[in-house]
C-alpha cells in the first residue's frame, strides 16, 4: 500500500499516534545538534535544518527550503531507545537471615520511531540478532523492540561521513519498518509513503492523502539514487574482513594509537555496538541491594580488567579490538555484518579519526594479502 | 558499633568533607552504621586511633604535614585520599613550578615565621594509599558508594574511564564536537557531565582518567584555534601536578 502525502500529513501522524498514548519519539533540535526527543507535534522536526558533518566535526546551518528530514544521522541512535543507556535488571532484599531477589518487570511504552533512517533500520535489525537472536533473550530489550513501530525515511541528503551506499544498509531502507517515507523536494513538497506491515497500513489509511502516480514514484526513486551516487563507496567491504584478520600487527595501529583518545564516543554513538557493564550497589541499611546495567565500551580498561589485570592495556590492541569487531570477527561471531555505514564514530570523535580511512591505510601497506 | 572512620585535613579547602556533610539525607544513615572517630567539621568528639579507616583531604605542604601523614598511615586499616588536593597536589601545585619564597615575601608580612615545604604533593608520593576519590571537589554519589562497599565487603563503583560515558549516558552531544574544546575525553568520570550538560567544555577537575592521550587532545584544540599558553593553563589548574596532565602543560610551556 502506498500513497503520497503533503508535509501537513506529518501532523496527523503524529496525531493518529499520540491519541493511541503512543510515545512519539523523533529528530527534533536541541543542545546544537538534531537529536531523538519525544514530540508532540510535528512542528518541533527540524524544518528547513541541515547538518553539516567531517570527522569529529558537527554543525547545523539553515536550509533554503522547508524539508523534514533534509539532514542525515546526529550523536544519538534509536539504541536509547531499545538497549537504554541505564537498566535496573534487579533487586535484592534481606528478609530474616534469607533474601528475596525480585527481577524488574520489563514493560515498556508503545513507542513509535519517527524518522528512522536505513542504515538505523539495518542497525535495529543487527541489535535484534545479537540481543533477542540466539538462545537467550535480552528481556528489557524484548520488551522495548515488541513495543516499537518504526515509521523509516529514505535518505536525500547524506553527510560527508555517510558511507551506506558502501555497506549496502541505504539510502533506501527495504524492509524492517511498519512504514517508510520519502521526502521529494523536486517539484511539489511531497511525501511518498509506503506500508511495510499491516500496522503500518491502518496508519497510512488514516492520513490524508493522494494517490501515487508513476511520477511520485520515479521521483522518490531519484531521491536515493542521488544520494547513493553522492556517497560513492568509501569503505570496500567485499575483502575487509580477511585484509583485518591477515593484518593485526600492521603498524597502522600504533599511528592511530597516536590519536585514539580511548574515550568511548565511537562505540556508544555506534548504534550496533552492545557492550554493557553491571554495577551492584546496596542502600545504607544494607537490607537491600540492586543491580544496574549500563552502556560500556571496549575502549575503557575496566572492560577488559579481571583476575590479574586488564588484557587491553594498548591504545593499540582497544582499536584493534574495536576495528576487528565491527568489520570481521562480528559476522563470524553473528553471521550479520557489525557496521551500517552510519558514520557517526567518524563525525562524533573528538579527533576526528576515520574507520574509512584506517582501513583504506591498512589496505595500501598491508603486510600479507588476504 | 561500626568501623571508627577518621576524617583528616591537610592543605585544602575543606569542600571535600564537606561533601560529607552535604550527604544530608544519607548522612545519618551512614552515621548510624560508623563510628566517626575524628572529624573538626562536624564534631569535638574524638576517638583514639588505630582506626579502620582514614578519610585525608588535602595535600602536603609542611614538613609537619609530611609527617602526620606518616602517623596516619601507620595507625589506618585504609587511607582513602579524597579531591584533587590529596590525589594531585591540588591548585596550589601550582607553587611547584614557581619560587614559594617569594610567595611568601609578598604575602605574608613574617614570612620568616613559615615553615613550608618547596613543593604540594598528593598523599601518593608519601605513603601507600589504598583508594583514590579524584575530583574538585569529589563526587558526593562517590563518596557516599565508597563508605558503602566498605561496609559491605564490595568493590566502590568509581569508573577510571573518560567523561564522555557520562556526556553518552544522558545522552548529551559532545561539545568538543560541536565547536567548544573540552577536557572531557582525557578526565576520569565521575562529575556527572555537568558542564558538557550547560554546553561548556571539561576544564579537567576530575583530573586525568586511566591510559591519557593528551598530546592527541592537545593537538586537536591548536588546530581549533587554542593558543599554547592556553593549552598550557587548561591542563595546569586543580589536577596539574599530576603526572598526565603535568607533562602535557610542560610541553606548552
Amino acid at each position: 500500500m502506498r500513497a503520497v502525502l503533503a508535509p501537513e500529513a506529518l501532523e496527523a501522524i503524529v496525531e493518529e499516534l499520540r491519541r493511541r498514548d503512543w510515545r512519539v519519539v523523533a529528530p527534533t533540535v536541541r543542545d546544537k545538534a538534531i537529536v531523538y526527543d519525544e514530540i508532540a507535534s510535528a512542528a518541533e522536526l527540524p524544518v528547513g535544518w541541515k547538518d553539516v558533518q567531517a570527522p569529529g566535526s558537527y554543525k547545523l546551518e539553515l536550509r533554503d527550503d522547508e524539508a523534514r528530514f533534509g539532514y542525515a544521522v546526529g550523536p544519538q541512535s534509536w539504541k536509547r531507545e531499545l538497549l537504554a543507556p541505564s537498566v535496573r535488571l534487579l533487586q535484592i532484599e534481606r528478609t530474616h537471615g534469607s533474601f528475596k531477589a525480585a527481577e524488574d518487570a520489563a514493560e515498556a511504552k508503545r513507542t513509535a520511531f519517527f524518522g528512522v533512517r536505513p542504515c538505523e533500520v539495518a542497525a535495529i535489525k543487527i541489535q535484534d540478532r545479537v540481543l533477542i537472536g540466539g538462545s537467550f533473550a535480552d528481556g528489557d530489550y524484548l520488551a522495548r523492540r515488541k513495543n516499537s513501530f518504526v515509521i523509516a525515511v529514505n535518505c536525500g541528503e547524506p553527510a560527508a561521513n555517510c558511507f551506506c551506499a558502501s555497506m549496502n544498509t541505504g539510502p533506501k531502507a527495504e524492509d524492517g519498518y511498519d512504514l517508510v517515507l520519502t521526502e521529494i523536494l523536486d517539484g511539489a513538497h511531497r511525501f511518498l509513503a509506503e506500508a511495510g506491515t499491516g500496522e503500518g497500513a491502518e496508519l497510512l489509511a488514516k492520513l490524508p492523502q493522494q494517490p501515487a502516480a508513476d511520477a511520485d514514484l520515479s521521483a522518490a526513486q531519484k531521491v536515493t539514487d542521488t544520494a547513493r551516487e553522492k556517497m560513492g563507496i568509501t569503505l570496500d567491504r567485499s575483502d575487509v574482513r580477511d585484509l583485518l584478520l591477515a593484518n593485526l600487527e600492521h603498524p597502522r595501529y600504533d599511528d592511530v594509537a597516536g590519536r585514539c583518545l580511548a574515550c568511548t564516543n565511537c562505540t556508544l554513538a555506534c548504534p550496533t555496538c552492545f557492550c554493557t557493564t553491571v554495577d551492584d550497589a546496596n542502600d545504607l541499611s544494607g537490607a537491600g541491594s540492586e543491580r544496574t546495567r549500563k552502556w560500556d565500551s571496549c575502549f575503557t580498561a575496566q572492560y577488559s580488567e579481571m583476575h590479574g589485570g586488564g588484557t587491553r592495556r594498548s591504545l593499540q590492541s582497544r582499536y584493534r579490538q574495536w576495528l576487528i569487531h565491527k568489520l570481521a570477527t562480528w559476522n563470524d561471531q553473528f553471521d550479520t555484518q557489525g557496521c551500517v555505514g552510519c558514520g557517526r564514530c567518524i563525525t562524533w570523535c573528538p579527533v576526528g579519526i576515520d574507520i574509512r580511512e584506517e582501513v583504506s591505510a591498512i589496505r595500501a601497506t598491508q603486510e600479507a594479502k588476504p | 558499633m561500626g568501623p571508627t572512620i577518621a576524617i583528616w585535613k591537610f592543605s585544602s579547602c575543606d569542600g571535600c568533607q564537606l561533601t560529607l556533610l552535604d550527604c544530608e539525607d544519607e548522612l545519618l544513615g551512614i552515621l548510624g552504621r560508623v563510628q566517626i572517630a575524628y572529624f573538626p567539621e562536624a564534631t569535638r568528639a574524638e576517638i583514639e586511633g588505630p582506626w579502620d579507616v582514614s578519610l585525608v583531604e588535602g595535600s602536603v605542604t609542611t614538613p609537619e604535614e609530611a609527617k602526620r601523614i606518616k602517623e596516619i598511615r601507620e595507625k589506618s586499616g585504609l587511607v582513602v585520599a579524597i579531591g584533587a588536593c590529596a590525589t594531585a597536589g591540588g591548585i596550589q601545585a601550582l607553587r611547584n613550578w614557581a619560587n614559594v619564597k617569594e610567595f611568601a615575601s609578598i604575602v605574608y608580612a613574617h614570612p620568616e615565621y613559615l615553615e613550608t615545604l618547596e613543593t604540594s604533593t598528593p598523599h601518593s608520593d608519601h605513603i601507600d594509599v589504598d583508594l583514590e576519590l579524584q575530583g574538585c571537589p569529589i563526587s558526593k554519589t562517590q563518596l557516599v558508594d565508597t563508605l558503602l562497599a566498605l561496609l559491605s565487603g564490595r568493590r566502590p563503583n568509581v569508573p577510571t574511564s573518560a567523561v564522555c560515558t557520562e556526556c553518552k549516558q544522558r545522552q548529551t552531544p559532545c561539545v568538543q564536537v560541536l565547536g567548544t574544546p573540552c577536557l572531557g575525553p582525557v578526565t576520569q568520570a565521575g562529575c556527572g557531565a555537568i558542564c558538557p550538560s550547560y554546553a561548556r567544555g571539561c576544564y579537567g577537575c576530575f583530573g586525568p582518567k586511566e591510559t591519557t592521550n593528551t598530546v592527541s587532545l592537545a593537538k586537536r584544540w591548536s588546530d581549533m584555534g587554542v593558543a599554547e599558553d592556553a593549552l598550557l593553563r587548561a591542563f595546569r589548574t586543580f589536577n596539574g601536578y599530576k603526572p598526565a596532565f603535568r607533562e602535557e602543560s610542560a610541553r606548552h610551556g
